[in-house]
Parts: C-alpha cells; sequence; structure tokens
C-alpha cells in the first residue's frame, strides 16, 4: 500500500516493573492510510495509549516494525525523535498541554520556534491558523483567560502549524463538554478534510462513531478493525467560522 | 543568543518565585562578595606592606658582633669585639659574592639629650655615619640637595644630611637648608641635604626620619671612633644567595679576630633575602587561605542554585513534556536550564562583584582621608585594598563555569524526562 502514512508489524510492548513484566502490546497490526480519519478505542488498560504513544514517537516497542510515512521508526536518538515529532505529528490532548506563561499566539508559534522559524515569521503563521479556527481575537490571551473548548482549539492550532502528515489526538474531547465536544469534532473533520491524516484514542461511542475506521483493542491486541458504514465527511457547512 | 522565548521562561521562572529566586542567587551573591572583599584586603595587606619595603634592597644582609659564646685561642667566652675598618676591606677582597658594602656607625653615645643645635633650636637626633653605598642597600629620596659622596668620605667633610623630622625642627618652614651649619653633639656641621626614606616600614635601631648622616670617616675621627664599625650591610651579586655570602663573610670575619668558627652567636645577622622570601610565602599563603575559603562559599552558592533548579525542573515537567512532545530538542531543553543557571548565576555575582569593589572603594577612601590626617612617619600597613581587572575578569568565567556546572545536574534530570511521563504528570 503506497499510500499508508502508518504502517504498524506485530507490535510488542511490555512494562518491566521491578520483577513483573507487563506484556501491553501482544502483536499489533495496524495500518492507517492518508487522509484517514481512525477512532482507537479500548477500555483501560486495552493498551490503546501505549500504541499512541509509540505512534507518537514518545516510546519504544520491543518487536515488530513501525513505519511512519514509509520510513522505518527504530530506536533513535532523542534529537531524532524529536525532529520527527516536529515534522509528522501534531498532538492534540485531553487536558490541552497549552503552556501556561505563554499567550494563545505563542502557544500555537512553539513548534516552529522548534524549527528556529523566525519570531515575527512565527506569530504570523500562528495568526493566521487562530483566524481559521476563530480565535484570532484572543491571540493575545493566556490560556487561563479561555473556555476549554478555545483552549482546545488552540491546541489543535498548534498541531496544525507545522503542517503534520498524522494528528494524534488523545482524549480530546474528554474533558470538554457535548456542545463543545462537537465542536472540536467538526474542526478535527474539516483538518480531516484537508488530507492529514488523524487518529483519535477515545472511549466515548459518539465520538468514534464520527470517523472513518474504529479500531477496538482489548488485552493488547486488536480486537476489530472495522469500516465505519455511518460515517459521513460532510462537514456542517459554516459552523466554524461563524463562531463567536 | 537573545532569544526572547527562552529569555520570557527565565523571566517568568524568577517571578513566580520572586523570595526563592531572591534567597538562591544571595548565595553565590555572598560567595562572590566575600572573595572580592577578601581579596581585596589581602591586596591591601601586600600593598601595605611592600610599599614600605619595596625599595630596600631584598638581596641584601646586615651584621653586628656580640658577645662571643665560646673560648678560642687563648679567649674567654663573652668577650666583646668589634669590626673595623680593615674588616671591610677584607671582606671586599677575600668574598667574591659581596657587591657593595656598607659600613655604619650608630652614634649612641652621641646621640644622648639635646644633642643638636642650631640658633635657638635644638633637638634630639640619632647620628649615624654612613658610606653614600648605604644608599644602595636602603635607598632615600632626597628632598633637598645630595647623599653624602665619595668626596665627603675621602676629604672627611663635616658634612652632613638629615632626616625629614630633623629639617622640621631645625629649620624654618621653606627655609633652604643646603649650606646652613648644624652644631651636632657639639661640633659644626654643614647640612648639604634632606633626605626622605623610601622604606619607612624598616627602621634600623633608629627613626630615619629623626636621622642625621654624616660621612663614615668624618664621624671616626670626630667622635673618637678610631677604625671601629658598628655593623654594616651588603649586598650579593647576582647569580650568589645571600645567606651563603653571609656564611663566606661570617668565616672570614671570625678568623681576623679570633672567634671560634662555630661560635654562632658572636656574629648578629638579618637576611632581607630570606625575611623577604618569609613574606612572599606568608602572602602566597594568604592569598590561599582566601581563594579556598572564597570559593568554598561560592560552591555553597552553586549548590544551592543547583538545588533549586532541581525542583524548578521537577515544577516545569509537565511543560518540559509538552515541548518535548511538539519537537524540542533534547539541547533546547538542556540550553534552556543551563541559561536559567548561568544567569541566575552571573547576575548574583556580578551584584556581589559591584558591591564588594564599593566596599573596597568605600575602605581605600575612608583609608585615604585618615592616612592625610596621620604623622608623616607613621607606618602604614594597609593600603589600596583593590582588586584588578583580571580577577574581576577571572571572577565572571569562574562564575559562568559554576553557573554551567550547577545547571548540569538539574537539566540532566529535564533531558531524562520521558515525554509520556511528564504528560501523564498530571
Amino acid at each position: 500500500m503506497d499510500n499508508s502514512i502508518i504502517r504498524v508489524e506485530t507490535l510488542h510492548k511490555s512494562y518491566v516493573n521491578g520483577s513483573n513484566a507487563l506484556h501491553v502490546l501482544k502483536g499489533v497490526d495496524l495500518d492507517i492510510r492518508q487522509g484517514e480519519m481512525v477512532s482507537i478505542m479500548g477500555s483501560s488498560g486495552s493498551g490503546k495509549s501505549t500504541l499512541l504513544n509509540i505512534i507518537g514517537i514518545l516510546d519504544n516497542y520491543d518487536a515488530g516494525a513501525y513505519y511512519l510515512d514509509g520510513i522505518k521508526i527504530e530506536k533513535m536518538s532523542e534529537t531524532r525523535a524529536a525532529r520527527f515529532r516536529n515534522k509528522y505529528i501534531g498532538f492534540v490532548f485531553q487536558s490541552f498541554n497549552l503552556i501556561s506563561f505563554k499567550n494563545a499566539m505563542e502557544n500555537v508559534a512553539l513548534p516552529l520556534y522548534y524549527q528556529k522559524v523566525s519570531r515575527k515569521k512565527r506569530n504570523m503563521i500562528a495568526l493566521e491558523y487562530l483566524e481559521k479556527l476563530g480565535l484570532r481575537e484572543w491571540a493575545h490571551h493566556l490560556p487561563s483567560e479561555l473556555s476549554g473548548g478555545q483552549k482546545q482549539r488552540v491546541a489543535i492550532a498548534r498541531s496544525l502549524i507545522s503542517k503534520p502528515k498524522v494528528i494524534l489526538a488523545d482524549e480530546p474531547t474528554g474533558a470538554l463538554d457535548s456542545v463543545t465536544s462537537e465542536e472540536v469534532m467538526e474542526i478535527l473533520k474539516e483538518v480531516n478534510a484537508t488530507g492529514i491524516s488523524i487518529i483519535i484514542v477515545t472511549h466515548e461511542n459518539e465520538i468514534a462513531a464520527q470517523t472513518q475506521r474504529i479500531i477496538r483493542l482489548r488485552d493488547g491486541i486488536i480486537e476489530s478493525n472495522e469500516v465505519n458504514h455511518n460515517f459521513s465527511n460532510e462537514v456542517s457547512a459554516g459552523v466554524l467560522l461563524e463562531q463567536r | 543568543m537573545f532569544d526572547k522565548d527562552r529569555w520570557q521562561e527565565i523571566f517568568i521562572a524568577i517571578k513566580q518565585n520572586k523570595l526563592r529566586s531572591v534567597l538562591t542567587a544571595f548565595g553565590v551573591f555572598w560567595g562572590i562578595f566575600m572573595l572580592v572583599v577578601m581579596t581585596g584586603s589581602g591586596n591591601g595587606l601586600v600593598n601595605g606592606v611592600t610599599q614600605g619595603t619595596a625599595n630596600f634592597a631584598s638581596n641584601s644582609a646586615f651584621m653586628w658582633t656580640q658577645n662571643t659564646t665560646k673560648p678560642y685561642k687563648g679567649f674567654r667566652q663573652g668577650r666583646w669585639w668589634n669590626f673595623n675598618n680593615r674588616d671591610m676591606e677584607i671582606i671586599r677582597d677575600q668574598v667574591p659574592g659581596v657587591d657593595v658594602i656598607a659600613p655604619r656607625l650608630q652614634g649612641w653615645d652621641v646621640s644622648q639629650g639635646e644633642n643638636v643645635h642650631r640658633g635657638l633650636r635644638s633637638g634630639s637626633f640619632t647620628v649615624n655615619g654612613d658610606y653614600p653605598a648605604y644608599n644602595l642597600i636602603d635607598p632615600s629620596e632626597m628632598i633637598h640637595g645630595r647623599f653624602i659622596n665619595e668626596m665627603d668620605i675621602h676629604l672627611r667633610r663635616k658634612v652632613c644630611i638629615i632626616g625629614e623630622r630633623v629639617y622640621e625642627v631645625m629649620f624654618e618652614r621653606g627655609e633652604d637648608p643646603v649650606g646652613q651649619y648644624m652644631k651636632v653633639s657639639g661640633v659644626y656641621f654643614q647640612v648639604v641635604g634632606v633626605f626622605r626614606t623610601l622604606n619607612p616600614n624598616i627602621q634600623l635601631g633608629s627613626n630615619k626620619s629623626e636621622s642625621i648622616y654624616v660621612p663614615f670617616t668624618t664621624m671616626q675621627q670626630v667622635y673618637n671612633y678610631g677604625d671601629r664599625v658598628h655593623y654594616f650591610g651588603f649586598t650579593a651579586k647576582d647569580g650568589h644567595s645571600v645567606a651563603e655570602t653571609a656564611e663566606q663573610v661570617m668565616a672570614v670575619l671570625k678568623n681576623n679576630h679570633s672567634v671560634a668558627p662555630d661560635d654562632n652567636d658572636a656574629i648578629g645577622h638579618f637576611n632581607v633575602e630570606e625575611m623577604v622570601r618569609t613574606m612572599t610565602y606568608l602572602f602566597l599563603g594568604i592569598n590561599m587561605l582566601i581563594w579556598i575559603v572564597g570559593i568554598g562559599t561560592l560552591i555553597a552558592g552553586a549548590v544551592g542554585i543547583s538545588n533549586i533548579m532541581v525542583v524548578v525542573v521537577k515544577e516545569r515537567t509537565k511543560e518540559i513534556g509538552i515541548q518535548r512532545a511538539i519537537g524540542a530538542r533534547p539541547w533546547t531543553i538542556v540550553s534552556q536550564i543551563l541559561t536559567e543557571s548561568v544567569f541566575l548565576t552571573t547576575l548574583a555575582g556580578f551584584m556581589g562583584l559591584s558591591l564588594g569593589t564599593l566596599v573596597l572603594h568605600g575602605v581605600d577612601t575612608a583609608l585615604t582621608h585618615a592616612q592625610a590626617s596621620m604623622p608623616a612617619d607613621e607606618q602604614v600597613f594597609f593600603t589600596n585594598p583593590e582588586i584588578g581587572v583580571t580577577m574581576a575578569v577571572a571572577s565572571l568565567i569562574i562564575l559562568i563555569i559554576t553557573g554551567l556546572i550547577a545547571g548540569l545536574i538539574p537539566a540532566q534530570k529535564a533531558v531524562r524526562i520521558k515525554p509520556i511521563e511528564a504528560l501523564r504528570h498530571e
């Protein structure tokens, strides 16, 4: 498959805790194509976070293989891993993880700072992204002055600014009420429509139902991997731009 | 280097914990402050002592006779003896290591009571008989006129040169003393100069500013000293050690006067070279002590900084995790922590350096004022407490290195944080 963006083959991972080894991933195979929007579901302890961490090059795996955009990701130096993360992957977290003393614009611009883009230029680009997400007038506010939904939108803007191939969203709506969750999902879908693959880890069925494919993990192996027939890729037009 | 994002983080970190930052920085501030003040004071001591002795010939020694302590060649022990003119000639002939030799007469018996008169003025001053060579060992500068010269010696001229204090007592302020006559212990001498010693911290028997020097030969004749030499100073030639030369000189003298060769107490002597060496080691010791204490204090301060940086890293674990997740390289994090540590250290140290210099300057000013109001011949053992530019630059470099070392452990800790663990850190 040429257009596979993430390919995982018989992935194994265990955590050693003292004398106990906890086998978390027991041979996971996964193939996510470019432009796909996939959800990974599973109860806690099923290994979904571990899988996401490995895909996000935040963690190493023990056996198997992982190809990101056709490049084999193996044990590598932190510097190289950081470069890969910066270039290929955007992260969206449940708890937003914005830097508290930087305003919205600076938070969004941060990934470009690590690419050594000049301050003026990266702030300009950050403003563009904030504009797209309807947060232009909040650019100079600190995270503490923003609502949950706004914070998550800032985080999405931050994940987008380095033009990644994949966005990894770990419970992106976990801390939001249903209305805001819906907004965030709309945004993610819109992002997906531009061709960026999105992987959402969630345990909410309503969220998973909005993705093209639902992968269920149980006890470290893939239980089911089915195409979601109810998926509709039409974005509720105009919702985004009219907000606030 | 100047990167707004990096400095923003540093300032935020410092501002959020003002008290903590100040207390931490105080350790380093105090370390450098102590180092500067102590080094400055040490320098003040060295300056004070060397300023009063620096011009004294450091390759010189002095000798005088003492009672013999051993019977020898039919002479009893406890015999009193004297050096004489012949000794000086023999030393010149037989001891090749001697460069200049300056015999002296110390006129104890002519220096009693009001021994000096001029018109209605009178005073009590010490009289010394000297050769021109004495000025090569214990140099003076001439305020008026000239030093004793070879013609004075040769012709046994009744001329004299006088110390500053003698001039003050015996002459009108501003009066030209050269050519004037003074009666010194009953004999008239013509004043040919006024000298000011360059080594006020070394006094040989009497206060030099209250002394009158007359030509050696004149003094022997006028005051009935015959061919006696009370004591003499000499310098060693380059390449000869003073101690060895002194041994040879003493051997010659003992031989001349039938003093037992192993009678070490028959000749008193004073080796300036050794004294200088002792002083040098003393100063070296003081300096080492200062640096040990200063560096020790500084290390204590650095440990404080290191400690607090570990806390800072711990507090920022999550932030660091986020930064790592969105592409910060380990080096970015390390340099961030190091910059913060170096910044804190250097800032604190710079303040310590400034305050220390200020304190030294204050002391210096106070000392200068105090000295101005002191009598001129007061001995001074503390002048110009200061640190040089080298010292300032060195301490700044030490600070930066200290900061780097202090930041190293925390920075390593920060890098070891795994992004996932940091992100779980709620």
